[in-house]
């Protein structure tokens, strides 16, 4: 393509998808076998592709807000950078809940089209963050969980879940060392920075509870599905260790493993469903 | 390096490379010129970044959140080429918030729709790319070099905007309307995108003599012109000027009269959006300037102590 014909050119063809390449694959799995495994309840695998799918949908919608709004440009970067990676796990695991689910529901519908009391996701990433430590806090806690998480995943028996956990792996192993290269920048930074940074994470250490707790799809679906308790001595681990280079202290407050969904869902619902129900019959 | 040697490289066209000996008034020219461009980057990521939550498909989310990251990019890279120059990107950021340095008048204009985000990519970016191609060959090296990169990206960013209208114009009566009066509202501030007319242009004359500028305003907005009508056609979409007509003598379009009181106003500062582009920038930068602070003492602290 000559640069000077780069404008002319919009019209020179008829395949303009090929554009906006990397989003719409006719099979959005990639090839990846998709038939389900042996003895795998299908109404399982659906609602356990939703819990992970919803977790990345619903904290990517908390840092798409963000845009704009970061404290420096390289954060800008990274923090769009991180929110287009769940973005893209969110979207493989739609599809895949879609797929087991057998009625023809595509990722947009689950995303759209559902109803609050329908999203899986853990109360971790609902909370609207007050300020940069918040938004670190909680990536932290997040991405150490779900770094354990999709470590595991890649052996799973379901190839689809197995492909998404190996590719996550590289993603989010990215999104765990910015968020702790900044809880050590701002723990072991101003005493302003110490205080944020103290403040986010006690405000987020209650919601962890839940991310241990063991839960009943999961439990239906040995060998495909990872057991969350399984993941806690890796959590605390690495957890420790960034305290430590933080200086920062493990909260204290009990961790609350009860579930369900806070006041704030609808409204990042009523943002991100809103002008997709108000165009019915809308092609986009 | 001397007056002599500058001016033999302009016109053997060649580079000049950032520790050149170069005029004065080359060196705050250029400053300026790839300042306000990345100002323009910067601000420019507010009307799109505005729908990213809001985007009806996941396709279109993920699409928006990559462009709008990729204008976070441009403007870091530009503000990087003004710093070869001796220019400091935090002094650049408070030159914009203070309104001592300006931006493109185009993103004082808001975004009503989601039909706003593709034809921005189609006429925004569109004159964006036929400012920016010529300035590929500008004679300051650092941004010539930055600009390929620039043009390759809102190359990009145009045919995706292009593809959504194409999109939503095969949708329902509702969305075609939607792209008609997005169209309606944007093309008139595309046009000025280019700057005033030639007459009015007092720094075109010095710019094209040190090459940092290649064609005239004028030139490059009939250029514009004559490319979009055929894009409109195959868009299926009208463009609001009752003069727009081929001219078979001088084999381009003739088109009506710019309002140039309304660039004058929104160049002013008196845009729709003005004050509010200013206002969000300047609440990242207060709201960020605790981290910043906080990465300047860690950064401290670990030079004191030896690794």
């Amino acid at each position: 393509m000559s640069f000077d014909d780069a404008y002319q050119a919009l019209t020179d063809h008829d395949d303009d998808a090929r554009w906006a390449y990397g989003t719409g694959f006719a099979d959005p799995l990639a090839g990846v076998p998709t038939e389900l495994p042996e003895g795998v309840d299908a109404a399982d695998l659906a609602a356990y592709c939703l819990m992970l799918g919803d977790d990345a949908l619903i904290l990517s919608h908390r840092l798409q807000q963000w845009v704009t709004r970061a404290p420096e440009l390289e954060d800008e970067m990274a923090i769009a950078n991180i929110a287009l990676d769940l973005l893209g796990q969110a979207r493989l695991l739609l599809t895949r809940a879609g797929e087991a689910e057998g009625a023809g529901r595509g990722e947009d519908d689950l995303a759209y089209l559902r109803e609050a009391a329908e999203f899986r996701h853990v109360r971790l990433v609902e909370r609207q963050d007050e300020h940069f430590g918040h938004l670190i806090a909680r990536l932290l806690v997040f991405s150490v969980w779900r770094l354990a998480l999709l470590d595991r995943l890649s052996a799973s028996r379901d190839p689809v879940l197995a492909a998404i956990g190996a590719k996550g792996v590289k993603e989010v192993a990215y999104h765990r060392e910015y968020a702790a290269g900044w809880a050590v920048r701002l723990g072991d930074g101003t005493p302003l920075s110490h205080e944020r940074m103290q403040a986010g994470l006690d405000a987020v250490w209650p919601l962890i509870g839940e991310l241990f707790e063991p839960h009943e799809v999961e439990q239906r679906l040995p060998g495909v599905a990872i057991d969350r308790a399984s993941l806690r001595s890796e959590f605390d681990a690495v957890i420790a260790q960034v305290l430590e280079a933080a200086t920062l202290d493990r909260p204290t407050s009990a961790p609350s493993s009860e579930r369900g969904h806070g006041p704030e869902l609808a409204e990042i619902l009523a943002e991100m469903q809103g002008l997709a129900r108000a165009t019915p019959g809308g092609v986009w | 390096m001397s007056e002599q040697v500058f001016e033999a490289t302009i016109a053997k066209d060649q580079r000049i490379e950032p520790r050149d000996w170069m005029p004065d008034g080359y060196r705050k020219t250029m400053i300026r010129q790839i300042a306000q461009h990345a100002h323009s980057e910067i601000i420019g990521m507010q009307p799109e970044g505005a729908w990213i939550t809001r985007a009806p498909s996941l396709r279109r989310k993920a699409i928006l959140l990559a462009k709008v990251q990729d204008e976070a990019g441009h403007g870091l890279y530009l503000y990087s080429a003004a710093e070869t120059l001796g220019a400091d990107r935090g002094d650049l950021t408070r030159r914009l918030i203070e309104g001592r340095q300006k931006y493109s008048s185009i993103f004082n204009y808001p975004t009503l729709t989601f039909a706003d985000v593709g034809v921005i990519g189609w006429l925004v970016d569109g004159a964006a790319i036929c400012n920016q191609v010529p300035l590929c060959r500008s004679s300051f090296g650092p941004y010539a070099r930055a600009m390929i990169r620039i043009c390759k990206e809102e190359s990009f960013h145009q045919r995706q905007g292009y593809e959504l209208l194409m999109t939503m114009m095969r949708g329902t009566p509702a969305q075609r309307e939607m792209v008609q009066d997005a169209v309606n509202r944007w093309w008139w501030p595309s046009l000025m995108m280019f700057g005033p007319p030639d007459g009015e242009s007092p720094n075109t004359a010095q710019s094209m003599a040190w090459k940092i500028k290649r064609h005239t305003n004028d030139e490059l907005r009939q250029r514009f012109v004559d490319m979009s009508v055929p894009q409109a056609e195959a868009l299926g979409v009208t463009l609001p000027d009752a003069d727009l007509r081929w001219n078979a003598e001088r084999e381009h379009y003739d088109f009506g009269e710019i309002d140039w009181s309304e660039l004058k106003r929104v160049i002013s500062g008196d845009g729709p959006m003005n004050a509010e582009r200013i206002a969000n920038r300047r609440r990242a930068d207060e709201e960020g300037a605790w981290v910043r602070e906080a990465a300047a003492a860690h950064a401290a602290k670990k030079q004191e102590v030896p690794a």
